[in-house]
């Protein structure tokens, strides 16, 4: 299996959501990373883009559909997000997209904070293998692995793949 | 007490799954359950302070002694954790009525509940309830007699972390009585793990258990010499009502000696934080100007309660979920669950 370019990934990715923004009339995107890969990518973009407000980190730990099957992640890091979000256009970020719990529980999460204008999904990979009904808007590169394989993404610097 | 207890909190991987003393538990473990109640700080600060981590699970607040800010917190991190929860003032309830305290138990697992927290006046009663529970109920101690009271040493600790940096490499005092506060021992036992440079216990000698050096701390009689340099200065309740002979001459007498005054306070380093339980008595342990002053955190502590309690309950129901996946997987075929 040959895995993408990162560094030409995350360009390309970072000139689609500036065209992305542009075409929806969001002037002021705010950058949420999902922990920990989505953050790295986050920052990566935001480097790229230079929004004002910098990178915000949602850690969704306390929100995760398994907690009966896997209990509690052993390493939560808490998540840093403005004083409000409410009315503001969010552009949720994670490095794998796979089954769509991941972000249903980060949508979930936003939600406790406020009532944004809007959210968007921008991805580095995505797998395929979907569970529910929620798709990226933006996508680094799709993905066909073999059954039972998975990537893994490792950082903050470099930013490497690998697969297991 | 038949097993050690800091066996009988723990999964066989070392995860929490009762919290019954800090005694025994090791670095990592109580580092993650500041971390992770740090985490729930930030949830609390939110306009929607719940999260719904523990959606489904009962919750029983089992008081055997009168309590109210511990019961009340408790209450509070169970609903923040969106558990449904039930307070059970036993002492006004069934045992009056005669029924032991294994039936009131029982009857409470029949109702298909998830967790107890516990607080008795004998010490070992959480202990001696998570022996005899059926398996997959975590027991929180919330205070036995004079052994432990492990959720406040660890909301001390956090409170610690949060306003001088770290535990490590500090000083702290804990003053008054020694003797009956089960909040002390729990401190010294998380002091110690979490890497205090200096535990220091202040009193009259009478208010001082006598093997108090062998947990590892320095006995003091006079502040002057047990406050100097300290980072920290932990007051103490007088308990009046666990007190049975005159081991004091008189409250005023032990205010002269022992109360925290501002002047006594400048013992201590200039930022030096000054931490109480509650209860306080002011004018007994602590005097107003101090205890409302601006080295006080004692508000902040109450707020850190919240958050501690629900890293805790988070995480000792955790430990019984995967003890009771475990237990599941042994009885399924391979491969059922997932279809």
């Amino acid at each position: 299996m040959h895995l993408p370019d990162i560094e030409h990934t995350c360009t390309e990715l970072g000139q689609r959501l500036a065209a992305y923004l542009e075409q929806n009339n969001i002037e002021q995107p705010l950058l949420v990373g999902i922990r920990t890969g989505g953050v790295w990518i986050a920052e990566r973009l935001q480097q790229q883009l230079q929004t004002e407000d910098g990178v915000s980190s949602l850690d969704i730990s306390f929100y995760r559909d398994d907690f009966t099957r896997h209990g509690l992640h052993p390493q939560v890091k808490g998540s840093e997000l403005p004083d409000s979000i409410e009315d503001r256009h969010i552009i949720l970020i994670d490095d794998v997209v796979m089954s769509g719990r991941t972000i249903r529980a980060a949508m979930n999460e936003l939600f406790d904070y406020g009532r944004p204008a809007s959210i968007s999904l921008v991805c580095l990979l995505d797998i395929g293998r979907r569970e529910l009904p929620i798709q990226p808007d933006l996508c680094g590169v799709r993905l066909e692995l073999e059954e039972g394989q998975l990537v893994k993404l490792s950082g903050p610097v470099p930013l490497e793949l690998s697969l297991s | 007490m038949t097993t050690d207890p800091s066996q009988l909190q723990l999964t066989a991987d070392g995860r929490l799954k009762h919290f019954l003393t800090t005694e025994g538990l090791s670095r990592e473990l109580l580092t993650e359950i500041l971390d992770t109640a740090d985490s729930f700080i930030s949830t609390q600060e939110r306009d929607v302070k719940k999260v719904p981590l523990l959606r489904g699970k009962t919750v029983v607040n089992l008081f055997f002694e009168n309590s109210t800010r511990t019961r009340s917190t408790f209450e509070l991190a169970a609903k923040r954790l969106s558990a449904d929860i039930l307070n059970l003032d036993i002492a006004k309830s069934a045992t009056a009525k005669g029924e032991t305290l294994m039936d009131t138990l029982w009857n409470l697992e029949a109702m298909y509940s998830d967790m107890f927290v516990v607080r008795h006046a004998d010490s070992g009663a959480a202990h001696f309830i998570a022996e005899h529970v059926t398996p997959n109920v975590a027991i929180i101690n919330a205070g036995d007699g004079r052994h432990a009271h492990p959720t406040q040493a660890m909301l001390d600790m956090l409170t610690i972390r949060r306003h001088q940096g770290a535990i490590e490499g500090k000083i702290v005092a804990i003053v008054g009585d020694i003797l009956h506060s089960r909040v002390a021992r729990s401190q010294i036992h998380a002091l110690r793990t979490l890497g205090a440079a200096e535990i220091r216990v202040i009193g009259p000698g009478t208010l001082l258990p006598r093997d108090i050096e062998a947990l590892g701390c320095k006995a003091y009689y006079r502040m002057e010499d047990g406050l100097k340099d300290c980072d920290v200065i932990i007051m103490l309740r007088l308990q009046k009502e666990r007190m049975q002979n005159a081991l004091l001459p008189s409250e005023s007498e032990f205010f002269k000696l022992y109360g925290l005054t501002e002047e006594k306070l400048t013992y201590a380093k200039p930022d030096a934080i000054v931490m109480h339980p509650g209860p306080i008595n002011r004018g007994v342990e602590i005097e107003s100007n101090v205890a409302d002053g601006p080295q006080s955190v004692i508000l902040n502590q109450v707020s850190y309660g919240i958050a501690v309690r629900m890293a805790v309950m988070a995480m000792a129901m955790s430990g019984q979920q995967q003890e009771r996946n475990e237990l599941a997987e042994q009885h399924n075929e391979p491969g059922q669950e997932e279809a």
